[in-house]
């Protein structure tokens, strides 16, 4: 295949019909994504907003004929204290799960860069099983860990001699679900956070390295002046990926504790849960959610123009 | 940092991540009475199958593996056909719009699904949609579609303009060119990718458990492993051999991906 063969095939083809074909093409491509997003994707969320300035309990879900209330649904979750609650529990949930996550995985990364290939790969294959643990199996594992009688966390603290976790009921007690639950999502999300670090950091020249230790700079100031640095948006992205995935985390908290004892565990994601499964206020949960999703967004402006910059260079 | 302390950390941060893993299916083989022993054991002394035989047996169990497997598979090929369409759009042509389109993709991939339980629970009941297994496999192609998009369309890039037109030039169309040379090298990246869309589909909870609700031979098996304690109790070497079940299909499809394919998709996923 020449150059000179493709030219002349190029050139002779009919203009006009070609052209005329490639502007209808993409759309056509695209029109089954665009409905699909349409039907399932915006209308569920306006149908969200619509809800949650509306009057609408199990009557009007049954009979169909709610009545708009304006934004008396967001007053009245906004002057509820409860909320609050609610709220600084998320973010404190929130950011204690990302540092944890960032500050770990971190260390994780910067192991593997140092280790041998066989560690390495050995490292790699348990942080890969990890990974592929699905939620509800590694749920359901945790509980077992953490039994009250039988479970295996419970036995090797009383071995170490901390006798008052013989039959400990880790789950009847709200700071010990919530540091159970905290343990449980930071397993779960080290792998890909460290996995994605470590293959950033291959990437950075070795020389800079070499530079810096021949000038006599510690561990951490490597580090600090050269692996964070050049890697600063790669850290950024994945702290804004753990902080949706954590804002969000809604199963793990609903199959462990439901948001209890009492309201020990209870985020966002699960109280507008609560509010519209049990109470049957489809409207309030509506109206939670939708602050849930203002405050995501919010919080990841950041991370959209960022992609939107990178798109824009690609 | 010495060579001794970097391997002790390394077999630490190991056995770490394996420990929970191990645990659940080393529970799943041990005979009970070594289950409920006052000091366990860490290696296994005597096998038994009987837990695997009890999570089999419990009601519904295959209706429950039918129902996730046509859910899931049923996604996933919706969302192949239909972002191969949209990839290829984006990969290969140029179009008024495209950017805007892509950020579109972006931010669907963004989308906090856990919000949206209430207004999907509401649409599914008013258009009777509600305890239908169709539903379920609507909402799970919608989740996974934007990351189809996203990796299949890098896979596409990946993939040289110039042996398309070097076919285009040999005498095909625009058609059998994509067929005959391109789809061939796409396979793997089809692959990877609907099996990473399986795997968020066969473990999805919130919305099996929320639009599923009357007929309890509907369900798929995450909602019915959630509520062990209701089918077995206390019986834990049989929560575990059940949990080990349902892992298998993710591992086997972890271990036919293997790392190559793996980091590919951490990019992908990174990137957007």
């Amino acid at each position: 295949m020449t150059l000179l063969a493709e030219r002349p095939v190029r050139t002779t083809a009919p203009a006009v019909p070609r052209r005329r074909k490639r502007v209808v093409l993409p759309y056509l491509l695209i029109a089954p994504t665009l409905l699909a997003t349409a039907y399932l994707l915006l209308y569920p969320l306006l149908r969200n907003v619509i809800i949650s300035v509306q009057e609408f309990g199990l009557p009007q879900l049954v009979r169909g004929d709610a009545k708009f209330v304006g934004l008396a649904n967001y007053a009245r979750v906004l002057a509820d204290p409860e909320f609050w609650g609610v709220v600084s529990r998320t973010l404190w949930f929130t950011a204690i799960n990302v540092v944890l996550i960032m500050v770990l995985s971190t260390l994780v990364a910067l192991l593997l860069v140092r280790l041998g290939k066989w560690l390495r790969l050995l490292v790699m294959g348990g942080l890969v099983l990890t990974w592929a643990t699905p939620i509800i199996a590694a749920t359901t594992v945790f509980q077992w860990l953490f039994q009250s009688r039988l479970g295996v966390v419970n036995w090797a603290l009383t071995t170490l001699g901390f006798e008052e976790f013989r039959d400990y009921t880790w789950f009847a007690d709200g700071e010990a679900t919530f540091g159970i639950l905290v343990t449980l999502i930071v397993w779960q999300s080290i792998p890909f956070a460290a996995l994605s670090l470590y293959a950033a950091m291959i990437t950075v020249p070795q020389e800079l390295y070499e530079a810096a230790r021949i000038d006599g700079a510690g561990a951490w100031r490597v580090f600090s002046t050269i692996t964070f640095p050049m890697l600063r948006a790669m850290f950024g992205l994945i702290t804004c990926l753990e902080v949706i995935w954590v804002v969000k985390a809604f199963v793990q908290i609903w199959v462990i504790s439901q948001g209890g004892p009492g309201r020990a565990t209870t985020t966002l994601p699960v109280y507008a849960f609560q509010v519209a499964q049990s109470l049957q206020r489809y409207d309030l949960g509506a109206a939670v959610s939708m602050l849930m999703v203002l405050l995501l967004v919010l919080a990841l402006l950041a991370y959209f123009r960022q992609l939107y910059r990178q798109e824009r260079e690609a | 940092m010495s060579r001794a302390a970097r391997t002790v950390a390394a077999l630490v941060v190991f056995i770490v991540s394996v420990f929970p893993v191990y645990w659940m299916v080393l529970t799943a083989f041990k005979p009970t009475k070594d289950i409920q022993s006052a000091t366990p054991t860490f290696l296994p002394a005597s096998i038994t199958f009987e837990h695997f035989g009890t999570a089999v047996a419990a009601k519904g169990f295959f209706s429950f593996w039918r129902n996730s497997l046509l859910v899931a598979g049923g996604a996933v090929l919706l969302a192949l056909v239909i972002a191969l369409l949209a990839a290829f759009a984006v990969a290969r042509l140029q179009w008024k719009g495209r950017r805007a389109f892509v950020l579109m993709v972006f931010m669907a991939q963004m989308t906090p699904w856990e919000a949206l339980l209430i207004p999907i629970y509401v649409i599914a009941r008013d258009t009777g949609m509600l305890d239908t297994l169709w539903m379920l496999t609507l909402v799970y192609f919608m989740i996974t579609l934007p990351f189809t998009i996203v990796t299949l369309r890098g896979f596409l890039a990946a993939i040289p303009v110039d042996l398309e037109e070097a076919a285009q030039v040999d005498g095909c169309s625009r058609g059998q060119a994509f067929r005959r040379v391109v789809f061939p090298l796409l396979a793997p990246g089809l692959l990877a990718t609907s099996l990473f869309g399986f795997i968020t589909a066969w473990n999805e909870f919130a919305f099996a458990n929320v639009l599923i609700i009357k007929d309890q031979d509907d369900r798929t098996l995450p909602v019915w492993l959630s509520s062990f304690n209701n089918t077995f109790g206390t019986d834990w070497g049989a929560t575990m051999a059940a949990s080990t079940l349902f892992m298998l299909p993710v591992l086997l499809i972890f271990v036919v991906l293997q790392g190559r394919v793996t980091t590919g998709i951490v990019g992908g996923a990174v990137k957007g």
